[in-house]
């Protein structure tokens, strides 16, 4: 049994971009306004499941997106300093977050890809540990590299 | 793109022949659509924008990037509140760096071709929109005024997308721009008011209320609300669009699309029956305070959204000399203080010792000078966000009461 043993799966780009990165997975919708302090990248929203968890540097996985439009100007504006997510998962579309990582990468070429994964695909998605994004302009494609925790990455 | 019919102008648009600026805005546009589920476009007739309050530098680089490509707005376009009040600049407390990046932003939607209206009230300026237009806008209880009280047609806007339907002028045809999709699905029946109410206002508010936190986004039809004036529909849905994500309501025989119960449920049968009495309204109301009656206040705030010359003629008669033992301020729009310089009114409410604040907010900035008490307000909308926002205790009441306390220097009911 290889341990390190790669699944691909496919999704739809929303916006495009290659990242790779540690995942954080969201337990309930996040509203970037008010929930992330994009000086930080620290989730800020006291009532959620992942407050006070870092959201810099991961492959974001959010079943759906939340609360008020502001929330793409916070996204992009965590994005250009860098204290913002390498790409995001999505399970449902949401134009906050679309709209939020396709600014930054028309204003600062910074990427930050935005992908729409299949029902399928999520559970094992949510288990990996570390997620890697290819989104072209249509199609995207997630490697999941097989958790060495044996408990996970099972669906 | 998926599943999106373009025009061959939007064709040519996205490659680019129509100037970066407008390749820019509608290839936003373009992923927004694919996002909300629109398959096609239709074109606007008026934008109004929320994009000059200042969220950090992206919200500049953002309008200097179209400026810079040469970025005009293709339809007539209004500017919601920004950070400062620009024509009374003394009147901000915060930080010296805010102020300017602030204006900075306020003034680069004006090279953009925006009007300079800067008001979260563009529906009684001349801007206000005609029945059925399409339009984008903006601004969350401007966006549920102009779908309910004009039947003008426009989703919940925000964030760089109303901009970008202003510089492409079209709006993806999706959502409340949709006939079929303007139908109520609740029904809001008004049981009983409390009889010692002596402003429809209250009910308004608390109604309003009410529909936002229980009717989430949907659209409610509401029957006995009392007879109200145009000023207090627009406070039902500001605070409607604050406790809720409400974009539209109806008042049966009262607005544009609800002249009968059939015609505001398009022939539907309401999916929920919500029904409101007296003391459902009062516990609305009770709970906007978050002070007793008899505290001590250090402001009344008044204007939220923007205070229209109506509401200052009501107001006037309860004037007199002022005799005011705390700060009072009123936000409202520059159309509206043209008006008062006109009539003499600014004169007088000034000598009363009325602030009067332009062109933005005092539950956004930081203009109310003294935060240590509890502020007074009829704004339902300001009730639910001040706390949050600039971190005060807040009463919540009629005009007259606003008014009274203002004298009284505490919280009075009249």
């Amino acid at each position: 049994m290889s341990l390190e043993a790669e699944i691909s799966a496919a999704a739809l780009t929303l916006v495009p971009g290659a990242a790779s990165g540690e995942t954080l997975c969201l337990d309930e919708p996040l509203s970037f306004w008010g929930g992330l302090d994009s000086a930080s990248g620290l989730i800020i929203d006291r009532w959620h499941p992942q407050h006070g968890q870092s959201m810099s540097g991961k492959v974001l996985l959010m079943a759906s997106g939340r609360g008020s439009s502001s929330g793409s100007a916070v996204l992009a504006e965590a994005i250009r300093l860098g204290t913002g997510p390498v790409a995001i998962v999505l399970l449902k579309r949401d134009p906050i977050v679309i709209v939020g990582a396709a600014i930054a990468a028309e204003l600062y070429s910074i990427s930050c890809p935005v992908i729409l994964a299949g029902d399928s695909d999520w559970k094992q998605l949510r288990g990996a540990a570390r997620l890697e994004v290819e989104a072209d302009q249509r199609l995207a494609k997630i490697r999941v590299a097989k958790s060495k925790n044996r408990d996970i990455g099972n669906a | 793109m998926d599943g999106l019919e373009l025009e061959a102008e939007e064709v040519a648009m996205l490659a680019g022949d129509a100037g970066e600026a407008k390749r820019f805005a509608f290839m936003l546009l373009t992923r927004f659509a694919t996002a909300v589920g629109a398959s096609r476009f239709v074109g606007i007739e008026a934008a109004h924008i929320d994009g000059c309050l200042y969220l950090g530098e992206v919200s500049l680089d953002f309008v200097e990037h179209l400026a810079r490509a040469g970025g005009r707005v293709a339809v007539p376009t209004t500017l919601n509140v920004g950070s400062v009040d620009l024509i009374h600049p003394e009147l901000f407390r915060g930080e010296i760096e805010l102020a300017s990046k602030s204006a900075r932003l306020m003034r680069l939607h004006e090279e953009l071709g925006c009007v300079p209206t800067f008001t979260c009230a563009p529906y009684q300026t001349i801007f206000r929109p005609r029945e059925g237009a399409q339009i984008a806008w903006g601004e969350s209880n401007a966006i549920v005024f102009a779908n309910s009280v004009i039947g003008a047609r426009t989703n919940r806007y925000g964030d760089f997308i109303d901009l970008c339907c202003a510089i492409a002028g079209r709006a993806p045809y999706f959502g409340l721009h949709v006939p079929g999709n303007r139908r109520a699905s609740m029904l809001v029946e008004i049981a009983s008011l409390p009889p010692e109410w002596n402003e429809a206002g209250l009910a308004h508010v608390a109604v309003g209320h009410a529909i936002g936190r229980m009717c989430g986004d949907a659209i409610p039809a509401i029957v006995g609300l009392p007879q109200g004036n145009e000023d207090d529909l627009k406070a039902l849905g500001a605070v409607a669009a604050s406790s809720g994500s409400v974009g539209m309501f109806h008042v049966v025989g009262v607005t544009p699309e609800a002249a009968t119960m059939e015609d505001a449920f398009q022939g539907h049968e309401p999916e929920r029956v919500i029904r409101l009495d007296a003391d459902d309204l009062r516990q609305i109301v009770r709970k906007l305070s978050t002070v007793a009656d008899g505290t001590k206040l250090t402001a009344i705030c008044l204007g939220t959204p923007h205070f229209s010359f109506q509401e200052f003629e009501a107001l006037m008669p309860l004037l007199g000399d002022g005799g005011f033992a705390v700060d009072f301020y009123i936000n409202t729009g520059r159309h509206v203080l043209n008006q008062l310089e006109t009539c003499g009114w600014k004169e007088r409410l000034e000598a009363a010792g009325i602030t009067l604040v332009i062109d933005t907010c005092t539950y956004v900035t930081a203009v109310v000078r003294d935060l240590s008490g509890a502020v007074m307000t009829n704004s339902g909308k300001w009730a639910y966000y001040a706390p949050g926002n600039i971190g005060v205790q807040v009463a919540f009441g009629s005009l007259a009461d606003c008014v009274a306390s203002a004298r009284a220097g505490r919280v009075v009911r009249l």
